[in-house]
């Protein structure tokens, strides 16, 4: 009686959980994966394939899209990292209690304003008559107005500001569980500046870096508006080819092909990236 | 000091002094130490000793004073250049190196050369009686097994001295009494000072050649612990090294070696003055007696000839094979422990019995308050 209400209280506890798994993840993709292996032969018929994938390989401006989407994603995340360690070292180890707080505030503030307010807080900025370009006529540094946006640079800088978060928190987290005897046992037993860090603190962070990397560079491949917005026209980000795809096209077999492809192709450098740190995503994104 | 004589001394502090803005947390602490001593630094939490061994390591800056390794100031060394290892309170060793990678870091720091690296880890492992364990991670360790492991790390590099923070803090009883022995056997075969720290009085008086006992940042007396034991120089030391009953009380007089004293509990004492400051009459004073000097026989029997008698009835008896203490309850004031031997037999004293304690002037401390 007892064990059947327990099972009960536990049917009930995870079947949210497991309705959002089922209906939210599961299926969406398994109906992509279908949708994707339906060639269109004639107007409303369709038969089992792979031409949708065959396109890709074919057209090389898709997979170079891609590609140029994947590396372009690496740099963010690499820039996330280089500037985001630093300033999470100093959160968790130089800091004081108090202000650490308000720095992770600080950190947080970007994240009150949606995605595409940030982007035009970037375009007010950089564009030709931004404040930027206003700024430099003003000084005299130049006659005309200069465009900063709608070029790469653009984008990364718009990229990192709004991901360098999520590089930050796992960051912080694995390098407070650092106590302050690791590092001085490592000057210690003679190591200078460069050997601790080498050596020591960037292994024993390496968990929280992977998570940083990976949470990061899933969400630059996967990101839409700020590259469009910033890109502009010519950004050839890949989730603008499947928006383009679906909506512009009306080619929903295609764009579901590129939504497995691009899910197929981050899990990869993914999975690339954990061989290459030894790391395990247990006790990487699972730990913090 | 003259070269040579330094040149004897692993380790010499003169007038180090640490001040945390206006907090004082070292006090002009001075000190040297022999080629190949134990040496411990004995003292009550928050006294200042970690701020002592930081400073010796170079992780603080002293306000005041120097530090001298091997006759050379160290003052304008930076930490990674003295040749000086520390054992870490929490140990601190690399949990995401195994045990052969944890040992070679100092090496490899030191520019060992690669193929020579294999051969001193080994060497060391098997020095701390741990040939095996080169592949093992930290965390597949036991705590003992740790606690030699940071120690070897430091020992392969040869330091002229270890300094060792509580390092047994952290283990349970039975392996810390293990511990205690292991040390200073290890210290034997490494044939290197050890300064060793710690707030438990008996690890610092199995263990040490030498011991320093400090007190809110001051070191109140170094000597062997034997001497701490039966020859405290202050009121402090004498209540903090071993078990002693204390009372506080007044000089009533002095008669040649002899000082009379009456507690705060109204008991009459005959003593023998310790430490520097006079005693007079009507000085006030705090008393020291160890429960072993205590002779307790029963109400009946005849007393041994001592300056101190005092009557009482038996409160309790703790039994702890041959440590087995009673506590006793004079008509006045509160209760004195006496050492006894219980055989386990008839004639055994029991709560209730009315007994008398005896003991020496020479055996009651008096010191000036
Ligand atoms: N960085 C610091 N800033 C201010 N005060 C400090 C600092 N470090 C230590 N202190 C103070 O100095 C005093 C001595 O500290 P220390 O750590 O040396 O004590 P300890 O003798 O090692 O104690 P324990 O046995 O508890 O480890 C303490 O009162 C402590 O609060
Ligand atoms: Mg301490």
């Amino acid at each position: 009686m007892s064990r059947d209400a327990r099972r009960l209280s536990l049917i009930l506890l995870f079947a949210p959980f497991a309705l959002w798994i089922l209906l939210l993840i599961a299926l969406p993709h398994l109906g992509i994966l279908a949708l994707s292996m339906r060639e269109k032969v004639a107007p409303r018929v369709y038969e089992f394939g792979f031409g949708n994938y065959a396109e890709f390989i074919t057209e090389p401006i898709y997979w170079n899209t891609l590609l140029r989407t994947g590396s372009m994603s690496l740099l963010v995340t690499f820039l996330a990292l280089i500037i985001g360690f630093p300033i999470a070292y100093y959160i968790a180890k130089i800091a004081g209690k108090r202000a650490r707080g308000a720095l992770f505030l600080m950190c947080l503030i970007p994240l009150w304003v949606s995605d595409l307010i940030r982007a035009f807080g970037w375009i007010l900025l950089l564009r030709e008559s931004g404040v930027i370009s206003r700024s430099l006529q003003w000084m005299g540094l130049t006659q005309s107005g200069i465009e900063f946006l709608y070029n790469d640079a653009a984008v990364i800088v718009g990229l990192v500001y709004t991901v360098i978060l999520f590089m930050i928190v796992p960051l912080v987290s694995t390098l407070d569980g650092m106590g302050d005897d690791m590092i001085e046992a490592g000057y210690n037993l003679g190591g200078n500046s460069l050997t601790v860090l080498r050596r020591i603190i960037v292994p024993y962070a390496m968990p929280g870096i992977v998570a940083g990397c990976i949470v990061v560079f899933m969400m630059t491949a996967g990101s839409y508006l700020t590259p469009i917005l910033l890109g502009g026209k010519n950004s050839s980000w890949f989730t603008e080819q499947i928006y383009n795809q679906f909506i512009s096209r009306f080619n929903w077999e295609g764009g579901a092909a590129f939504g497995v492809l691009l899910l197929l192709f981050t899990s990869g450098v993914v999975w690339i990236g954990l061989r290459l740190s030894g790391q395990s995503l247990a006790n990487t994104v699972a730990r913090s | 000091m003259t070269d040579q004589t330094t040149a004897a001394f692993d380790l010499d502090c003169e007038g180090v002094t640490k001040n945390f803005g206006t907090f004082r947390a070292v006090d002009g602490v001075s000190f040297s130490i022999p080629t190949g001593t134990f040496f411990s630094i004995l003292g009550p939490s928050g006294c200042g000793k970690t701020t002592l061994m930081r400073m010796i390591a170079g992780f603080e800056e002293p306000s005041a004073g120097d530090i001298r390794i091997k006759g050379k100031s160290v003052l304008s060394v930076p930490p990674n250049k003295r040749n000086v290892k520390m054992v870490f309170q929490h140990l601190a060793l690399f949990p995401m190196m195994d045990v052969h990678d944890n040992i070679a870091y100092g090496l490899r720091c030191a520019g060992v050369p690669k193929a020579e690296i294999g051969a001193r880890v080994a060497d060391v492992l098997e020095r701390v009686a741990l040939p095996d364990l080169a592949r093992r991670q930290i965390h597949q360790l036991s705590g003992g097994q740790k606690q030699r492991i940071a120690i070897a790390r430091c020992m392969a590099l040869n330091p002229d001295v270890l300094l060792l923070d509580e390092p047994l803090g952290a283990l349970d009883l039975k392996l810390r009494e293990a511990m205690k022995i292991e040390l200073k056997l290890l210290q034997h075969q490494f044939d290197t000072t050890f300064v060793y720290i710690t707030h438990d009085q008996s690890e610092a008086l199995v263990m040490s050649d030498y011991v320093a006992v400090m007190n809110a940042g001051r070191f109140e007396q170094i000597g062997r612990p034997e001497e701490l034991y039966h020859a405290p120089a202050t009121a402090f030391v004498a209540g903090f090294v071993g078990d002693s009953n204390r009372w506080s009380g007044t000089a009533r007089g002095t008669e040649g070696e002899t000082v009379h004293i009456e507690t705060e509990t109204g008991l009459a004492l005959g003593g023998s003055p310790r430490g520097t400051a006079p005693i007079a009459a009507g000085t006030a004073v705090e008393v020291f007696v160890r429960p072993e000097f205590i002779t307790v026989t029963r109400a009946t029997e005849p007393a041994p000839e001592a300056a101190n008698h005092h009557d009482g009835t038996i409160d309790s008896v703790l039994f702890n094979g041959a440590n087995s203490r009673v506590l006793v309850r004079p008509p006045a004031g509160g209760l004195i422990e006496a050492d006894v031997t219980l055989t386990g037999g008839t004639s055994d004293l029991r709560a209730g019995d009315a007994v008398r304690l005896s003991w020496d002037a020479a055996q009651t401390m008096v010191f000036a308050a």
